[in-house]
């Protein structure tokens, strides 16, 4: 079902040519936070990219984002070289963005309503995408109201009405507990299922990336590049109880591995630092 | 008691009034025991009754009426030419960076020390007034509203551009609303300042207002009636204060959750 790494003849939704990134501060003069990378996105394809914390992946997705610009290199969404942010690149951020000022209903009306939709027409559209992530009867709540977890669900509708080319995700679930977490994956997983959204999803959590990716692109530590790039074959929908099984746990084994080396690299180079 | 455990609603009505209670008890105490002198002190019995006689007799509610419009008057311009200002300068960095130095040094004049030139410029007529009360906090009220428009999380500013937003509407529809109950709060705090500033106003070279009526009781040694007058400002802020916040509740729900 899912869609190989660099598509035969169709043109890949999302190019990423020749991108470096480079950090000026003054306490730590150049830092290489990301070193040349090639990544081409299929689309309807959902992709993965694991790394350890500092390796430059949330730098990969912001820049893709438009949110920040790369020291060389280039995005090319639909062929098109992106030059800021733009509603076409939907995101949902780890920490919690949600406008406090408005109510869950009105939070998804947020693009909408930039977009110059009438009212009626916002608030349909809005309706669906909360009742999608079974936020209804929080419909007329404010965000403060909400737990972390129904936070990320409205980011995640607000994002999906806006009817984005792709959307990104930096570490979405990050700063929810485990089983609310998994519960996400599973939400996220079967919206994916059905609409086949490409889906650039940044994680440092294995069995995250490997349960949703249809491809997983594992990253280095500091200077931040692509150290492997595999296609997760299992089909969908993909349930739950995936997770114990002996294929899942095999690949994950092999992306500890992995991102074992990458994490004892950056510990490593975090003591030199010091 | 153990810190920060909040105490509940009647004990803080009980605590709150005891204060007054236990003030005026003390102050007549001083007074009618005789411990200190009527020409310096009066008494709060002579002192109410001297306020009713400047209520029925003596024309203050005129006073009174004047002193709050002064008020209103001056602070409603400085608000009306401050919060587009702010706005612009917390949004617009070069805005910011143009404004800026002028309106830092500007708000440690005191707007007292105007009064002369104001004097000798608008006259002593209300312009004058109006004139010390803008001056007073219309820099004040530009800085901190500068503040409370640019403090917005850059995380939400980011959120609105992918979501399609321009320049133009990431101001209007993320950094006005964002701001919003702080601006109001900033509001409510300044207006209390423009209670001090119309009082020195008043002070020199005005035939109506509280500030003119302490001046003449300053004249008669009445400090029954100053007392009464300083009292009559304290109300009234009160209130304007417990409005204020009553406003910004009714305004800003969402910014009362999780306090």
């Amino acid at each position: 079902m899912t869609a190989e790494p660099s598509g035969a003849g169709a043109l890949p939704i999302l190019q990423v040519r020749a991108l470096s990134r480079t950090f000026h501060t003054a306490a730590q003069g150049e830092t290489v936070a990301l070193q040349a990378t090639d990544l081409d996105v299929a689309e309807n394809d959902f992709v993965t990219i694991l790394g350890p914390s500092g390796c430059g992946k949330s730098t990969l997705l912001r820049i893709v984002a438009g949110l920040d610009r790369p020291t060389t290199g280039e995005v090319l969404l639909d062929g098109a070289r992106i030059g800021g942010p733009g509603a076409d690149r939907g995101m949902v951020f780890q920490s919690y963005t949600l406008f406090p000022w408005l109510t869950v209903l009105d939070n998804v009306c947020f693009g909408l309503r930039e977009r110059g939709l009438p009212r009626a027409e916002q608030l349909e559209v809005a309706r669906d995408f909360v009742d999608r992530v079974g936020l209804a009867a929080f419909a007329n709540h404010y965000p403060k109201q909400l737990s972390g977890g129904m936070q990320q669900r409205t980011a995640l509708a607000r994002a999906l009405a806006n009817r984005p080319r792709m959307l990104l995700m930096d570490e979405p679930f990050g700063a929810l507990d485990h089983q609310t977490r998994e519960l996400m994956q599973e939400l996220l997983l079967g919206i994916w299922e059905r609409e086949r959204k490409t889906v650039l999803f940044v994680t440092h959590d294995i069995d995250e990336a490997v349960f949703m990716g249809g491809r997983v692109v594992v990253m280095s530590a500091r200077p931040g590049r692509i150290k492997s790039d595999r296609t997760i074959g299992f089909a969908h929908p993909r349930h739950y109880s995936l997770k114990t099984t002996p294929e899942f746990g095999h690949i994950k084994a092999e992306l500890t591995e992995e991102l074992r080396a990458e994490v004892l690299a950056a510990a490593r180079q975090a003591a030199e630092r010091d | 008691m153990r810190p920060l455990v909040p105490v509940s609603r009647p004990a803080r009505i009980v605590l709150g009034v005891a204060f007054f209670v236990v003030f005026v008890a003390v102050w007549a105490f001083a007074t009618l025991g005789g411990y200190v002198s009527k020409t310096f002190l009066a008494d709060p019995v002579t002192m109410v009754r001297s306020g009713w006689t400047l209520l029925t007799e003596m024309g203050f509610a005129h006073d009174i009426g004047m002193t709050v419009w002064r008020v209103l008057g001056g602070f409603v311009i400085a608000a009306v030419l401050a919060v587009p200002l702010g706005v612009a300068m917390g949004a617009w960095k070069p805005v910011e960076a143009f404004f800026e130095p002028f309106v830092s040094f500007a708000r440690y004049l005191p707007a007292s020390a105007f009064i002369p030139l104001l004097i000798l410029w608008a006259g002593i007529g209300e312009a004058q007034k109006l004139s010390v009360i803008f001056i007073g906090s219309f820099f004040q009220l530009v800085l901190m509203i500068a503040v409370a428009v640019g403090n917005v999380r850059r995380d939400l500013v980011e959120a609105a551009y992918t979501l399609g937003s321009s320049s133009g509407s990431l101001v209007r529809r993320v950094l006005i609303p964002n701001a919003a109950p702080e601006i109001a709060e900033i509001l409510r705090m300044v207006l209390g300042w423009a209670w001090t500033y119309v009082i020195v106003a008043e002070l020199i070279g005005a035939s109506s207002g509280i500030g003119h009526m302490i001046t003449d009781s300053q004249a008669l040694l009445a400090t029954d009636q100053i007392i009464f007058g300083i009292i009559v400002i304290g109300l009234i802020g009160l209130v304007s204060d417990l409005a204020f916040k009553a406003g910004n509740r009714a305004l800003f729900p969402w910014a009362q959750l999780g306090r």
